[in-house]
């Protein structure tokens, strides 16, 4: 057992870095392979200038139209993505891990913030889990892949809510949190999680679309 | 009485229509041929935008919103643009191409007359995916499987025949450009339409129906250019139509021939511009897809839709509007001219240099609902018109509720579906092109070289 956990806690975490920094960059340099070989037009239209204009244009809260008629889904999905980042980042007990390897450290949330803002996460998962069901165009659209995304997701917080507040079962807590953190990163390449790049990439071709071709804005 | 959808409208859409030519196709059909053609479209004519598009939607739905169908049908999901993509492609690529007849009919049914190509869920999508471009691909297979509607089809039969879309022959196109010269000459002594002048500033192009039912559009256009003085042409052989009906059926081949030889026309001419009419999808065959098929990243020649021309006109003084249009008008925004190429404000300048009353329609400009006809919808002709009328609902409430007496379409496709829209839903507005108007009020004047 003491291997086990000296073996996720120790290389696994390598092993799970790796694949997520490598997986997207292998995930990208296929597709601009792929472009090259294929689709190489998109390079006529593709602009640095339209890219950026459209995809800051689609960052700044409710500036799109289509944030403006979706005002509540927007305002969670904003925070949500915000929170996935800000909350494992500057969580107090992973910069101590950080820094007992790398004697590296940086500004920490305080702990109860943290703590919240975790309850948040999962609330905002629950919110979108719930709007799956509920709302019918999005239910049209919704597989069981779909939940099962939102329940990788909720994982990791879930289980480090619990381990942090040592209800049951610490230890299997804590296995379990790393164990879905790093599932969570090795899936990011290879699944949907993927449009953390992919997004920026079809909203930079439409964006370059609209500005370059169009003569148009796309928000 | 206003048509109202009522619930008894209902059953007539959900039925969803076919037409001979959709089901003798279907009828040819082996389950082999279906399979391959799906696969050789889907795996030899797309790329990694394809590919990324499909893999990195999230199922958000937050592009129903866009949708005019979607509105126009109680929010029913299966209009929503991601909801065509699901009853399309997502079923094709799960079952590798292995799909039934039922399933082809209902997807040539959605990506010919569910969708206009008009691309306003890519504004709504936060990715900017392209479904357009998805349901345009579905239109390739249907184009390869041979199931693409009846009357669309034939505008491409002719097209390939002809090189226009409405089998106008080269002698009665010829007929009718000189039988408008003789009338407008009453009116206008030594006007002109210089058939095949060679170094013309410009070749103004329209599209098939002008010639054939509706003369007096070349007669106005004659007009204005004569009275602004402009060293214009128009070609006398084929190659003058590029309403491209191919490039909505997903014929890229004939579709290519029809640019080329629209082009290598205007080359001929050795024109310096094009100005095209008031016509939305021809204006972006050769500005935004024909090129590319032929290989020109953007347009060989300069193409100015006639908003902008009459933008220029107006503006350098060329026409003068001797007393302003009276009515309250409203503008319609075609998707290929505001979305396409942003001459929405332009079309504001213009409708307000020459209309003492202009009331805006919300949502406008880049927002704009589709007419319901363009895309080539309309193109599929009467077996689809009734669905046509209760999938543009809201286009009718938002016309409504301008409360303007005349409606102006710079955009033919949009004209003619929203005169269709007009009268369905009794909204008592006149169509109006902004060609007509600019006719009304300018100061008619006899141009005389060097003046």
């Amino acid at each position: 057992m003491n291997a086990f956990i000296a073996f996720i806690m120790g290389p696994m975490v390598w092993i799970a870095f790796l694949i997520f920094i490598l997986g997207l960059i292998f995930k990208l340099v296929v597709i601009i392979k792929d472009v090259n070989a294929r689709e190489s037009y998109v390079y006529s239209y593709l602009s640095v200038k339209y890219s950026l204009r459209s995809i800051f244009a689609w960052l700044i809260p409710f500036f799109p139209q289509s944030t403006r008629q979706s005002p509540v889904f927007y305002a969670i999905s904003y925070i949500f993505h915000l929170l996935l980042f800000i909350v494992p980042v500057f969580l107090m007990s992973h910069i101590v891990l950080v820094n007992e390897a790398f004697q590296l450290s940086w500004f920490a949330l305080d702990d109860t913030l943290a703590d919240i803002l975790t309850v948040i996460v999962v609330l905002a998962l629950v919110f979108f889990a719930v709007r799956r069901q509920t709302v019918p165009e999005v239910k049209y659209l919704t597989s069981f892949n779909d939940y099962v995304l939102l329940i990788i997701v909720a994982l990791p917080f879930i289980t480090g809510f619990l381990a942090y507040h040592q209800f049951f079962f610490y230890r299997q807590m804590v296995i379990a949190h790393v164990i879905s953190g790093e599932l969570v990163l090795i899936l990011i390449p290879f699944s949907k999680f993927s449009h953390m790049v992919m997004a920026p990439l079809t909203r930079a071709y439409m964006g370059s679309e609209f500005g370059n071709v169009r003569h148009a804005k796309d928000w | 009485m206003p048509k109202e959808t009522t619930t008894e409208d209902v059953p007539i859409v959900k039925q969803k229509n076919t037409d001979e030519a959709v089901e003798a196709g279907l009828a040819r059909l082996t389950p082999e041929r279906i399979k391959t053609t799906i696969n050789q479209v889907l795996e030899n004519e797309t790329g990694p935008k394809f590919k990324a598009y499909v893999e990195t939607c999230m199922h958000c739905g937050l592009c129903a919103e866009a949708c005019l169908y979607f509105l126009s049908n109680d929010r029913d999901p299966s209009y929503s643009p991601a909801g065509k993509v699901k009853q399309t492609i997502w079923e094709m690529l799960e079952k590798k191409g292995d799909v039934s007849t039922d399933f082809l009919r209902r997807a040539v049914h959605i990506a010919h007359t569910e969708c206009n190509v008009c691309k306003r869920c890519s504004m709504y999508c936060p990715f900017g995916i392209d479904i357009a471009y998805l349901m345009l691909m579905v239109r390739r297979i249907c184009h390869k499987l041979e199931i693409t509607p009846l009357y669309i089809q034939d505008t491409v039969n002719s097209h390939s025949a002809t090189m226009n879309q409405m089998w106008v022959k080269e002698d009665e196109w010829i007929d009718t450009l000189q039988w408008q010269e003789e009338d407008a000459r009453e009116e206008f002594e030594n006007l002109r339409i210089p058939l095949d002048k060679v170094g013309a500033d410009i070749m103004y192009s329209v599209i098939a129906p002008e010639p054939k039912f509706q003369a007096g559009l070349i007669y106005q256009a004659a007009t204005i250019m004569h009275a602004a003085g402009i060293d214009w042409t128009m070609p006398s052989s084929p190659g003058w139509d590029n309403s491209n009906m191919a490039m909505f059926t997903g014929d890229n081949e004939i579709s290519g021939r029809i640019a080329r030889a629209f082009y290598e026309t205007a080359a001929r001419l050795k024109v310096k511009r094009i100005v095209m009419g008031e016509c939305g999808h021809a204006f972006r065959s050769i500005y935004d897809v024909g090129n590319r098929w032929v290989g020109w990243a953007m347009p060989p020649f300069e193409v100015v839709h006639a908003i902008e021309f009459y933008h220029q006109l107006l503006t350098s003084g060329r026409i003068t509007i001797a007393d302003k249009y009276k009515k309250t008008v409203t503008l319609h925004d075609p998707c290929n001219v505001s979305r396409g190429r942003g001459l929405h404000d332009m079309a504001r300048e213009v409708t307000n240099m020459v209309c003492d009353s202009f009331i805006e329609m919300t949502p406008n400009r880049e927002h704009n609902y589709c007419c319901g006809a363009g895309g080539g919808v309309i193109n599929c002709g009467p077996p689809y018109k009734g669905e046509r009328m209760i999938n543009n609902r809201v286009k009718a409430e938002q016309l409504k509720a301008t409360g303007a007496e005349v409606l102006i379409a710079p955009c033919h496709n949009c004209h003619s579906g929203l005169e269709d829209i007009v009268h369905h839903y009794d909204l008592n507005m006149e169509v109006k092109f902004l060609g007509d108007i600019i006719f009304e009020t300018m100061e008619k004047k006899i141009f005389n070289p060097g003046d």
